[in-house]
Formats: structure tokens, sequence, C-alpha cells
């Protein structure tokens, strides 16, 4: 399989209300080129799945979205990415108040090695959300709360974060990024370390988020992109190949490369 | 979300200024560390180099001086036990005194200590190899005292020097304006050994007393550390021996140097009864103090062996020892040749255990075997950093410049040698 | 003969074997028998029998030479001298060793006899010595050139002793240990008879210096050490107070601040103050150091010591610096990328992800090297023995001159000692004492660290 010359996106990659738009993105790890000129929009309170086989360029991708490439010394991007209009890619843009906004939550649960409450409690207290120590215990709360984890651990609030179960450990860091209270939350493999009830907790908490929350979630999981997703784009070795709304990629594929993926001629 | 009536983005907006602060400090903070540590380098490096390069040069008074055979007391055919005997240092007062003509026995006094007391043997020497110089006027060069020396390299013209009074600085002055009194690369500092007299003293017996040391040790530690690595690595069981074994290796590797010179002192100077002051027992103190680091990056080096060699003789039918010895060890030698170097320019700079086994003994004549009395150099440096002259505080930062070369030299090879090792896997 | 050239009998006798003992192999093989080894086996079993006993003899035989020719001297000296005390025996041996080989300076009649014993006992034990480790050379070649038969499993027996000889070489850091523990407690043993371990260990005074008149007050010396113990901890601290916040910060800096170009350069030029030897440090502080310290507390109107513990604290400091920022930077690098990536995925800046995930992530591996650098301070014996003093004093005060343990140790050891003397033995409880400090340190620094790499893996 050799890159399409000349490729264009097939369906629908532009909405009418996009919170993040993506305009000829590329990415390059050194000389590497690993994403050519991706366009995408990413509508308000919408869920995008990206998916795509292993190694086409969806975390990369992901990554650009909040600027979490800046951390890799020899990643650079080209093309323009804005959210709300404005261009994240700005020099004048600090990336600090921008991943604020665009929150991550990561394949691998990476809870830090704190107790559950000053997991939680670490986004706001950095951004200065809480003026009192009351108003941090309500956020540490209803953040919990909202990612169905606060019944499992009220009582324990002080043991380690660490020392929870898989799946809670995902929710815990799924707590942590909606303490922060962003606008977009970017979602990377989220349940692939997970088992399949777990998994359904989360999948279940994406659809309730999205009523504040436009989420892009990358997954290896056909049946999770159609469950929790409204829309889906297909990569192909860091090409974007098709977008449109998922039920119709997974029934009438307008591309013959995503027909091959979504009936498992690859992957 | 929150109750209060600004928005999670202005908050977020409002924290960023102390949080840019704060982020500006640490990082300040940290370049100003690594600064820190730069600068004590450059100002430590700096300081011995300027306290230092000058020991590399000494100051002689040229003249032409007439060996008089009468006042000598010496023919053509004087042995050379005669030669020994006779009155040089004398020959050279006369000179000078007929040279200067100083006034009063005090005065001769002063003029005399101008001379270093080498510069007989000097005379002494050239006699005895060559008795044809014999009545002759001969031009020489003759070792000036450390105080004229330390006057002429640096205080000469603009600072005060409290060894000499005004009359003997007055005949400096005249000498060197006369072109008498010059400098030239000082080899008697690489030849000598230990002396009393700054002049005349040099670090040939302690560089000797070094290499016969880690002669000793290298050859100790270098079979017994490989040894020991492939033991541990290819062979120990995995068991509560092995561990303690390990456990063992590990805190020797920190333990306080001077430690094991008080095994040295009390187990092979006073049981075993091994000469002290000698590199023998220098180098055995060494070798236990380096076999740990040796261990250690020998079996670093058997364990980056890819385990696929291994297999591919074992599969060929070959025993485990002949697997390692034909296999895994030429492989692993060069990370462990790697090691030992390292390892060895510890031992190279290390003064404390030394100590405490008598190698701080003063040793004028240079060592020929393992078990001459010896010194080593950081033990040197130690010795005459001790000593009030100013000419020794040259003197120790001079042999402070060699050893550091030394050691430049080792740790060069070794980089080099573990860059060859890079390039090939 | 002497040594050396028995070794190199031995060992020429040993390449013979070798070449025997292969050859023999490869004529039983030429009449057509199957060997069970390799000629070179048999070589190498010839060669193993013939070189290892004789040179272990040799070993022993050396160690063991000099107690015994003493021993049968001390029958040879004068009477007033063998019913003198031990020390006055040791010196005469000692004098009766240099006359026999000609470097005695003074001249002693009364020791003649002595010499002459000595230098015939030297020409016989020598004599002997030749024909037995010859002896044994030739015999092992002999019983085992009998043993190489064509069913003989040379391979084998030729691997177990290499194994042995493996094993045994990696048992010498074990008895290295034993040997330091042995040394240090059977002397301070001695010392402990001497002075009690209370008045050792909670004494405030001391003073070894044993008087020259018995009526002096503190004939018999002090020997309290708490001085030197406050002082070791003194320069300790100081060191550490530059150390590790230096240290740690440099390490910060370079694994998560610095481009890989600054770092290239910037971590070996720091490792490069590890490799100084620390007899340079202790120049530097002797010499640089302490005379600036003394000159900038004079002009501030202080009283500084010209010794002063800032001075050696400081350039101790400085020396442990690399070993810190090294440590770290390891610890630092083991922190899974995950968990910064967990952080900047918040909106977290750098310094937030540092000091909040980082350093509490890293923390016991942090605090693993940090007691290594306590141990390598306490332990440290030049840069104090030339820049601290020798006064005993109780204080703390960073600008007086203080004493550590390890400086005792080398003042009290170094030059001329009586070997029972409470001074001598002294040296040996501080040693005791340094030995057990820091190998408790070192041992809970190496468990901590390893439980933390565990962790991450
Ligand atoms: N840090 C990096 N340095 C260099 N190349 C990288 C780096 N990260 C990713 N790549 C390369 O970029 C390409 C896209 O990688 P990416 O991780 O985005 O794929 P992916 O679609 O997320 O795959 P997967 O489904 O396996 O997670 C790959 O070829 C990968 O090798
Ligand atoms: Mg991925």
């Amino acid at each position: 399989m050799s890159i399409i010359e000349n490729h264009t996106t097939n369906g629908q990659p532009f909405c009418k209300d996009p919170k993040l738009t993506a305009r000829g993105v590329g990415v390059f790890y050194g000389e590497k080129q690993a994403i050519f000129d991706v366009s995408l929009d990413i509508g308000a309170n919408e869920v995008i799945a990206l998916i795509g086989p292993s190694g086409c360029g969806k975390s990369t991708f992901l990554r650009c979205l909040n600027r979490m490439n800046d951390t890799i010394d020899i990643c650079r991007v080209t093309g323009a990415i804005e959210l709300d209009g404005e261009d994240i890619y700005d020099p004048k843009v600090d990336v600090v108040p921008l991943r604020a906004r665009v929150g991550m939550v990561f394949q691998k649960p990476n809870p830090f090695p704190k107790s559950i409450y000053d997991n939680i409690a670490y986004g706001p207290r950095i951004h200065g959300l809480a003026q009192s120590r009351v108003e941090l215990d309500e956020i540490v709360e209803k953040s919990l709360q909202r990612a169905g984890l606060w019944n499992e651990v009220k009582d324990r609030l002080h043991a380690p974060g660490t020392g929870l179960s898989g799946g809670q450990q995902q929710r815990l860091c799924i707590a942590r990024t909606i303490a922060v209270d962003p606008e977009v939350i970017l979602m990377d493999e989220p349940c692939s370390a997970l088992d399949p009830i777990a998994t359904a907790k989360i999948e279940e908490l994406i659809d309730e988020l999205r009523e504040n929350y436009t989420i892009a979630i990358v997954t290896h999981s056909m049946q999770q992109a159609a469950r929790v997703s409204q829309r889906t784009a297909y990569f192909h070795l860091g090409q974007l190949i098709e977008v449109n709304p998922t039920d119709q990629v997974f029934t009438t594929p307008e591309h013959a490369l995503t027909e091959a993926y979504i009936t498992g001629r690859f992957g | 979300m929150t109750k209060s009536s600004m928005t999670t983005r202005e908050k977020v907006e409002k924290s960023m200024k102390r949080r840019r602060a704060a982020e500006q400090r640490f990082r300040m903070y940290g370049v100003a560390s690594v600064l820190f540590g730069l600068l004590c380098l450059v100002v430590l490096f700096g300081d011995i180099l300027s306290k230092g390069t000058s020991a590399f040069s000494q100051t002689v008074i040229e003249t032409s001086i007439t060996l008089d055979a009468d006042y000598l007391g010496l023919d053509k055919n004087a042995d050379d036990q005669q030669v020994r005997l006779a009155n040089f240092e004398g020959l050279i007062k006369q000179h000078f005194k007929d040279m200067v003509q100083p006034d009063g026995r005090k005065e001769r006094r002063q003029l005399y200590s101008l001379v270093s007391a080498g510069a007989s043997w000097q005379l002494q020497n050239m006699v005895l190899n060559d008795r044809s110089l014999l009545g002759q006027t001969i031009e020489v060069a003759l070792i000036a005292d450390d105080d004229v020396d330390q006057w002429f390299k640096h205080d000469r013209g603009h600072a005060h020097n409290a060894m000499l009074n005004e009359t003997q600085i007055g005949w400096l002055e005249q000498w060197a304006e006369q072109g008498i009194l010059k400098t030239r690369f000082n080899t008697l500092f690489f030849v000598n050994g230990d002396s009393r007299e700054p002049e005349l003293a040099g670090i040939r017996g302690a560089i000797t007393g070094t290499f016969l040391t880690l002669l000793v040790t290298f050859l100790l530690s270098f079979p017994i550390g490989v040894a020991a690595a492939i033991y541990l690595e290819e062979f120990a069981p995995k068991n509560k021996i092995t561990e303690f074994v390990e456990i063992n290796i590990n805190n020797l590797a920190a333990v306080p140097s001077i430690t094991f010179g008080l095994l040295g002192l009390a187990i092979f100077i006073n049981i075993f009864g091994v000469a002290r002051s000698t590199p023998l027992v220098g180098g055995l103190v060494l070798t236990l103090m380096t076999l740990p680091t040796i261990i250690i990056s020998g079996r670093a080096a058997i364990k980056a062996v890819p385990p696929s060699i291994r297999e591919a003789a074992l599969g060929l039918g070959a025993s485990r020892v002949q697997v390692v010895f034909h296999h895994v060890l030429p492989l692993a030698l060069p990370g462990m040749l790697t090691g030992t170097i390292i390892g060895m320019a510890q031992a190279l700079g290390e003064t404390a255990p030394l100590l405490m086994i008598g190698m701080v003994a003063f040793v004028v004549d240079v060592p020929a075997f393992i078990s001459d009395p010896s010194t080593v150099l950081p033990v040197q440096i130690f010795l005459w950093s001790d000593s009030p002259e100013r000419a020794f505080t040259e003197r120790t930062s001079g042999a402070i410049i060699v050893l550091l070369g030394f050691l430049v030299i080792m740790n060069t090879a070794a980089v080099m040698l573990r860059r060859r090792l890079e390039r090939r896997w | 003969m002497n040594y050396s050239s028995l070794i190199i009998a031995v060992l020429i006798l040993l390449g013979g074997a070798y070449l025997l003992g292969r050859n023999r192999a490869r004529a039983i093989a030429n009449q057509g028998m199957k060997l069970h080894s390799l000629p070179t086996h048999y070589g190498a079993l010839m060669a193993l029998w013939t070189g290892l006993p004789p040179l272990l003899l040799l070993l022993l035989w050396g160690l063991m030479e000099p107690r015994i020719v003493d021993q049968l001297l001390v029958a040879q000296l004068p009477a007033h001298i063998q019913n003198g005390s031990g020390a006055e025996i040791q010196l005469a041996v000692s004098k009766v060793h240099n006359l026999a080989i000609g470097s005695g300076v003074s001249e002693a009649p009364e020791l003649q006899p002595a010499v002459k014993h000595l230098q015939a006992l030297q020409q016989r034990f020598d004599l002997l010595q030749a024909g037995v480790i010859l002896a044994l050379a030739l015999i092992g070649v002999a019983l085992t050139w009998r043993r190489i038969k064509a069913d003989m499993r040379a391979r084998s027996e030729v691997e177990r002793i290499v194994r042995y000889m493996l094993f045994a070489s990696s048992g010498i850091a074990v008895l290295t240990t034993l040997g330091i523990l042995a040394s240090v407690v059977y002397e301070a043993w001695l010392f402990f008879h001497k002075v009690s371990i209370f008045e050792f260990l909670f004494g405030t005074s001391w003073s070894p210096q044993i008087a020259l008149r018995a009526d002096q007050s503190g004939s018999s010396g002090d020997f309290g050490a708490v001085p030197l113990f406050a002082g070791t901890l003194l320069i300790s601290l100081i060191a550490m107070v530059i150390a590790v916040p230096v240290g740690l910060m440099a390490a910060i800096y370079l694994s998560e601040y610095a481009t890989s170009r600054v770092r290239s350069f910037a971590k070996p030029a720091l490792e490069i103050l590890a490799g100084i030897p620390t007899v340079v440090y202790g120049f530097f502080a002797a010499l640089t150091v302490a005379p600036i310290i003394r000159g900038l507390g004079e002009s501030m109107g202080l009283d500084v010591s010209s010794e002063s513990a800032l001075a050696a604290g400081l350039v101790m400091g400085i020396m442990i610096i690399p070993f810190v920022s090294s440590l770290s930077d390891d610890v630092i690098n083991a922190v899974p990328q995950s968990l910064r990536d967990g952080s900047y995925g918040l909106g977290a800046t750098r310094s937030e992800t540092v000091r909040q995930v980082v350093i509490p992530a890293a923390l016991p591996g942090i605090v693993g090297a940090v007691m290594l650098a306590v141990s390598r301070a306490i332990g440290e014996t030049m840069i104090v023995a030339m820049a601290a003093g020798l006064a005993a004093n109780l204080t703390f005060n960073p600008l007086d001159s203080v004493t550590t343990v390890t400086v005792q140790i080398v003042t009290l050891l170094v030059g001329d000692q009586e070997f029972d003397s409470p001074k001598t033995l002294a040296a040996f409880a501080l040693g005791l004492v340094l030995f057990l400090v820091t190998l408790v340190l070192n041992y809970v620094a190496l468990k901590i660290v390893q439980k933390y790499r565990e962790q991450y893996d």
C-alpha cells in the first residue's frame, strides 16, 4: 500500500458548527512525515471517532489538537488548527491555557502517584479554579460523580489512586480531565487496556459527557465507534480517507479502503 | 460548574501571570545550578593551571665557572669516589664571592643562599661524566634557590618578596639585567625524586611508584574482576548466597576508601607481614577497592551480549564454559576493559587508603621494584601541599596538572573504547 | 631463588605440561582410540594440575614465612632484648632485617649473631621453598600424565576447576567485607578494653595525644568521640546543603528542560567534576577556598578559622554535585513518560509537572541517592584531611575549625605507631563506626533505589 497521490478526503469532513478545525495539517517526526494534508472539522458537542490501522497516525493527529506533540523534540506540525476560530499554533498562544481547554485521556490509565482526591484536585489547583477548600471538595465530588466513580471511591478519597482497578483508574483519569472543565476532550484508545465491563461503563460515560463537551476518540473497536460516535473519520497511512456519519461509514462506506478496513481485511 | 462568576477560561488566564513567573524562576534555578557546576569546574582548573604551570620552568644562573682542579683536589685520573667527596660547594661559593664581592660574613651567607644546594651536584655530575673538564672554564646554568626562582618568576618588578632582602634583590636585579638569570624548562621536576629542597624536588619517584602500584592493581583486579563477573552473570545459581555476594559487591563499591586502608594495615601488613610503603601492598589495597567497579561494569558488559549468541552456541553442543570463553567473553571484553580503565583511573587518584599503609614516606630514591618503598602521585601532592614553601605550592599544582593529564588520557581511552563498542552493535 | 623467578619457573612448567598433555592425548587418538574430550582439554588439565597447587602453596608460603622467620629470630636476640617489651623486640627484629640486606645504618654488634642466623635461615628457606614448589609441580605433571586415558572426562574436570576458580574470584568481595569487619572489629575490641565503649561514644573530649609525663593532665588521652561525630556531621551537612539542591536542579534541568545539544555538552562536563581526585579538591579547599572565605569573613568583621568547616564542606559539596546529579538523573528518567503526559495533558506547566508529579514520583529514588551522597560525604577523607582542622572542637559554627572521624583516623595512623597503643586502636574504633554507619546507609539506600526501580519496570 502506498500513499495515494493528490488524495482528497471523501465524505463530509466539514460541519456547520465546528469547535475545532484542522486545515491541511501535516506532521513530521524529524524527516519522516506521519500525517499528510489532513483537513477535518470537529463539531461542537459531537463525538467523533478516529479509526484506522495501527500506525496510520490517529494518535499523532489527536495529539496535534492540544499541542501535546510539543513535548516531542523532533515533532513538527504544518497547516492550521483553530479552536473557536483561533489558531492554536500561533506563536503567541500559550499551550497551558490551551490544554486546559482541550483535555486529554490516554491509552494506558496514568493516575499520578497521589491520593484519589489529589489526582482530581491537581488540575483545579494548578489552574487556580477553586477559591476555597470547600469549592475544591465540590469540584472533586462533581467530577467523580460525572465519571461515575463517586460511589466506588467516596470512602477512600485519600487512598492512592494507583490502588484502583484498571477501569477505575481510567475513569479517575477522565474525572481528572473533567475537573479542569475543558471544552474538548481527546481520548486515545481509552478502553484498550480495560475489560468489557469497564469498557461499557466508559462508553456510557462518553455518551453522557457529550452534552457538555466535544469529544474526539481514537479507537480500534468498530463496535465502540458505532456505539459512541456521531461521525467517524478513517485514517490510512497518515491520510484522512473518509469522514461520514458513523452509521453511514459502517453500512455504506464510500472509499474502498474504508470498506476493506471495516470488513476486517486489514487492521 | 463553579459557583463564582468567572468562567474557567478566565480563571486559567488569570492564573497564567503567576505561573509564567514561577516557570521562569524554576527554569532559572536549573540554569543556575548547571552553570554553578560548570563554573566550579572552570575555577578549579583555572586555579590549578594558574598556580601550576610555572612549576614547569626553573630559574637558573648562567655563569662561566672554572673547575679549578687544585681547589677540588682532583686530577684527570680521579676515581668516582674522589669526585663525590670533592668540595664543589666551596668552589661555587668562591666563584660567586669573586663575582659579587660581598661585604662581610652576613652578606656572604646571603649571597650563597641564592644558589641551590643542587648546583654542586650539577658540577659533580659533569665531572663524573667527563674528567677532561677539570681545569677548564665552562658555561653552566646553575640552579637557583627556590626563593630566587619564585622572585624571578612571580614577584620581580611588582610584588614584595618576604624571603629575600634588599641586598639580595639588588644582586639579582643586576644578574637579571645582565641576562645571567634565566628561566628554562624544569627537567629536574620530571627526573628527580622527592627532596626537601623545592627546586630539586621532582615527581619521577611518585610517577614510578604510581606506575608500579597500578601495575599490581591491574594484574590482580582485571583477571579476578572478570572472573567474578563471569561467575555472577553466567554460572551463579539464583539463591541466597549469590544474592549475598551481590549485596556485598554493591556495598563495597560505596564503602569509604579509607576503610580499605584499615584493612590493608591490619591484615596485609600486620598479619601477613607484607612490607609497608611498597607498591605491592598499595596495589593489593587498591585491587580490593577497584574490584567492585570492575565487577559491576563487567557484568553490564556481559549482559549486553545478545542472548542469541549464547543460544546459538549452546545449540551447537558447546558446553556452558565453552560458550562463555569462546563467544561471550570476546564480545564483552572491550566493555570490561572500559570498566577496568575507569577503575584504574579511580585507583590512580586515590590517596586516603595509601596513607594508612605507609605510602606517605619521604622517598628520595626512585623505586625499581614492587617491593621498594615508594609513594604515589596523589600522596606526593598531599605531602607537598603541606609544605610552607611557596615553591612547593607551585610544584603541588604542577604535580596535579600531571595527575590530571594522566586521568584525561585514561578517560579518553575509555571513552574511545566505548565508542568503538557502540559502533559494533 | 626469589618469588618472581619461582613463579616464572612454575609458569614455564605449566606451559610445558599443557603441550605434554595435549600431545599425549593426540598420541592416544592416533592409536585409533576415540577420546572423550579434545586434546586441548587434556593439555589444559595437565596445566591446571601442574600450575595451581604450587602457586597456591607459594602464596601461603609467602604469607607464613615472615611470621615463622621472626619467631625463630627472636630466639637469637640478646637476652635483655628478649625479655623486653613487645615493641622493643619488634624494633630489634626489623633492625636485624635491615642489617641482613645491608641497608642498616647503625652498626649493632650485639645483633650480629641474629643477623648471621637470619641470613643462613633465609638461604635455607629459599632452597627449601624452591625444592618443594618445583617438586609439587612435577608431581602434578606425573600424576595427571598417568591419568590421561581415552575415556577420561578431561573436559568436565577442567570445566569444574574453572568454575571453582570463577566462584572463588567472586568470593573475594565477601572476603574483603569480612576482612574489613574483622580488622576493625578486632582492633576496636582491643580498644574497648582500654577505653570504655560508653566513654568513646558519648564522651565530649577528644585528645588522643598521650602526654609525655605521667603526671600531666589527661595522661592517658581522652577518647570521647562526640566532637568528631559532630564535626563530621557539620561538614557533611554543609556539603549536602550545596550538593543536593544544585545536583538535583541540574539533573532536572538537564533531563526536563535542556535541548539535547546542551545536555550532550553539560552532562559530561559535570561528570568531570566527579573524576577529579579528592586530593586535588583538598588542595583547592586548603589553598584557595579557605583563604577566600577567611578574607571575606574578616572583611565582614567575622572571626573565621583558617581551617573552617565551611571551606571543607563547600568544596566537598562541589565534589558531590555530579554524584547527586547523575544518580538523580537516573531516577528521574525512570519516571514513566505517561505521568508527564498526564500532567501536560491537563495544562500543567513544566515546573508544575516536575514539582508536583515527577519529583513526588521519583522521591524514593532521590532519597536513596541523597543517602548514598551522605555516605560519600561522611567517608570522604582527603578534603577534610587537608582543609579541616585537627582540634576536636564541639561546635556547630561553620566558621570554626572542626575535625572529623576520617581526619582523626588518618592522623592517628600516619607516621610511626606502636600497634598496641590506645591511639592506634582508637583509629580502628573510629573506622568501625565509620564502616557500620556507611554500610547501613548504603544498604538501605540501595534497597530503596532497587524497590523504586522495580515499581516502574
Ligand atoms: N515519537 C515519535 N517519534 C518518531 N516517530 C513516531 C513517534 N510517534 C509516532 N511515530 C510514527 O508516526 C506514525 C504514526 O504513529 P501513531 O502513533 O500516530 O499511530 P496510531 O495510528 O496511533 O497507531 P496505533 O493504533 O498503533 O496507536 C507511525 O509510523 C509512528 O512510527
Ligand atoms: Mg495510537
